[in-house]
């Protein structure tokens, strides 16, 4: 899950560090060598995507049945979609998720924080065991989950009857079922974004620390002072893959919910919805039409962070 | 130095509150694991316990021989291997040498062909799925393992991930090895692929993840239970209200099982390889 958003934000760094093609002093020519080496790469990679791609920006504008066949329509589709409720329910879903998520960074920052501290013990123990969730297959782990947030025998609410709460059927009552995934989503993406932070507090100077230090600031003044500000660029980058990734829900909230739960129209995500439209419903125009939404939301999401960037993130 | 020491020290016994919250954070991040062991052990009547039973009257292994027998788990299991194993092999070559093309050699057209393939980087998977599906439908291979694997055999992420990797490689190597008679492919192979041990793991083990644990696809391509790979497997069993608790715990378990070993095993590579790959 977390993995492939990694895979679709790399991308975004792609250009600044990828243009320097055209190195001097190598003028050989290599003849038909290059075309062996990326040939099948190329074959593959026209036919499973760069085609099926067009393919779909054609799709969105056709209405395609079960049974008969394509029949251009323009742009019903997306004057459809824009009309439709569900877009919009599963667009704030989405976004609440995705928000639920984002609360992983300044948790990660601290851990890592800890976890950093010199001549801490046993710090490759918690490495392992807070990275656990996000290597773990999703739809596996989220079955345990379906069983802790049970309303009835789950340790969940359980463990809020102790404190005198009287827990909701999380699974089941709309309001909350985005706000369970979310949480599972939380736990899943907190150990990958604490050790990017971790990797990036190793690149900040010592002497910084030694400094602030002689100058009789706290821990506390320190962590705002130097920590935070030098991190930024780790959490930019993490911030950006973690709003890609959680665009793309799908995996825990199919998986905790059940494709037979009857709450899923009002719990939907946004890919759940184009899963909807394109696979049960079988109308494959207008899940194109969703397709392109998600694509352009995501586009517009991930341009957003890289304008505002400029005002918060320190740069070396 | 004594400024060093002096913060060590310090640093050093204040450690306990560190741990305190590591060690709490941690508990929270493994009890899912561990609910799930303790639940694939019990009874079906003790998972759905009120209180919940913290400890099963007795250690009932023999959920782990139902879920062989209540669910087509084998098959399911061969084909997320099979998919996996396929999937990274493919990506390591095929990525790998179109990487190294696109970073070190002359040809025309490389910068609109190495534009279009990263142009993929920035599309969400739902903008191909669709023809994607439709592809292989026209193949005939839904319900295939083949039709799971295809798409994925092919990677513009991976290619993306070697080029960086041979770009930063210094040229001298490789004008030796061309000055010692060896010809192109000879060059990348003895010289300049060595150097890319570290990327080559990177890419082995993201592909591995991704293949192992992804749903959309699979389940999308793949709608009878034991054409499917564990992961659409598990996701469709919740449906299926026949299936006991405690035997859907163990088939998780077992489908986690082999990455964890291997996350286990590799862990220093897997943690440093993730949390460095994007950044640099």
């Amino acid at each position: 899950m977390a993995a492939s958003a990694q895979r679709t934000a790399v991308a975004g760094t792609a250009r600044k560090g990828g243009a320097g093609h055209g190195r001097s002093g190598s003028l050989r020519r290599d003849g038909f060598w290059p075309w062996l080496f990326v040939g099948p790469l190329l074959v593959g990679v026209t036919v499973f995507f760069l085609w099926p791609i067009a393919q779909t920006a054609y799709f969105s504008l056709t209405h395609r049945g079960v049974f008969e066949g394509a029949e251009f329509i323009g742009f019903a589709n997306f004057t459809r979609l824009l009309a439709d409720p569900a877009l919009y329910r599963s667009l704030a879903n989405t976004l609440l998720y995705t928000a639920i998520v984002l609360a992983s960074i300044p948790i990660a920052v601290y851990l890592a924080s800890l976890l950093n501290r010199p001549g801490l013990r046993f710090a490759s123990v918690y490495r392992v065991l807070y990275f656990l969730p996000y290597i773990a297959m999703p739809t596996a782990v989220a079955m345990v989950w379906r069983v802790i947030y049970n309303g009835d025998f789950g340790m969940l609410n359980y463990v809020l009857r102790l404190f005198g709460v009287d827990g909701p059927y999380w699974i089941s009552t709309p309001g909350y079922t985005i706000v369970a995934v979310g949480l599972v989503g939380l736990w899943s993406s907190l150990g990958f974004a604490m050790i990017v932070f971790a990797a990036g507090l190793k690149n900040i100077p010592p002497e910084l620390y030694e400094a602030a230090e002689l100058d009789g600031a706290t821990r506390g003044r320190q962590f705002r002072a130097i920590t935070v500000p030098l991190l930024t660029p780790s959490i930019f980058f993490v911030s950006v893959i973690t709003v890609i990734a959680g665009l793309q829900l799908f995996d825990l909230l199919f998986a905790i919910l059940g494709s037979a739960n009857p709450m899923l129209p009002k719990s939907m995500s946004l890919v759940y919805f184009f899963y909807r439209e394109g696979f049960i419903q079988n109308d494959k125009g207008y899940a194109a039409a969703i397709a392109i939404v998600i694509f352009a939301i995501t586009g517009l999401a991930t341009l957003v962070q890289f304008r505002v960037q400029r005002r918060w993130v320190h740069s070396a | 130095m004594s400024t060093a020491n002096r913060r060590g020290r310090r640093a050093r016994g204040s450690n306990v509150g560190a741990h305190i919250v590591l060690a709490a954070g941690a508990v929270v991040m493994a009890f899912p694991f561990v609910w799930q062991i303790i639940s694939s052990l019990s009874s079906n009547a003790e998972v759905q316990s009120v209180p919940p039973t913290f400890w099963p009257e007795r250690l009932r292994w023999e959920n782990y021989a139902e879920v062989f027998h209540r669910l087509p788990f084998l098959d399911q299991a061969l084909t997320s291997v099979t998919i996996t194993v396929l999937r990274t092999v493919a990506q390591l070559v095929l990525c790998t040498l179109a990487g190294y093309a696109f970073a070190r050699m002359r040809f025309r057209g490389r910068g609109l062909l190495l534009a279009l393939v990263l142009s993929i980087l920035m599309v969400p998977s739902q903008v191909y799925l669709l023809s994607q599906y439709q592809l292989i439908q026209g193949f005939g291979l839904l319900n295939t393992t083949a039709g799971i694997v295809l798409p994925g055999l092919f990677s513009a992420f991976g290619t993306f991930l070697m080029r960086t990797a041979f770009l930063g490689m210094p040229d001298e190597l490789e004008e030796a090895a061309r000055l010692d008679g060896a010809n192109a492919f000879q060059t990348f192979w003895r010289v300049m692929l060595p150097l890319a041990r570290p990327t080559l793991s990177v890419l082995a083990i993201m592909t591995t993840l991704w293949s192992w644990n992804e749903l959309l696809w699979p389940l999308v391509v793949s709608t009878r239970a034991d054409k499917m790979p564990l992961s659409a497997g598990l996701a469709t069993l919740v449906s299926d209200r026949t299936i006991q608790y405690p035997i859907v715990m163990a088939a998780s378990v077992l489908a986690i099982a082999p990455i964890l070993v291997l996350f286990v095993a590799l862990q220093r590579r897997v943690i440093d390889g993730l949390a460095t790959s994007g950044l640099k």
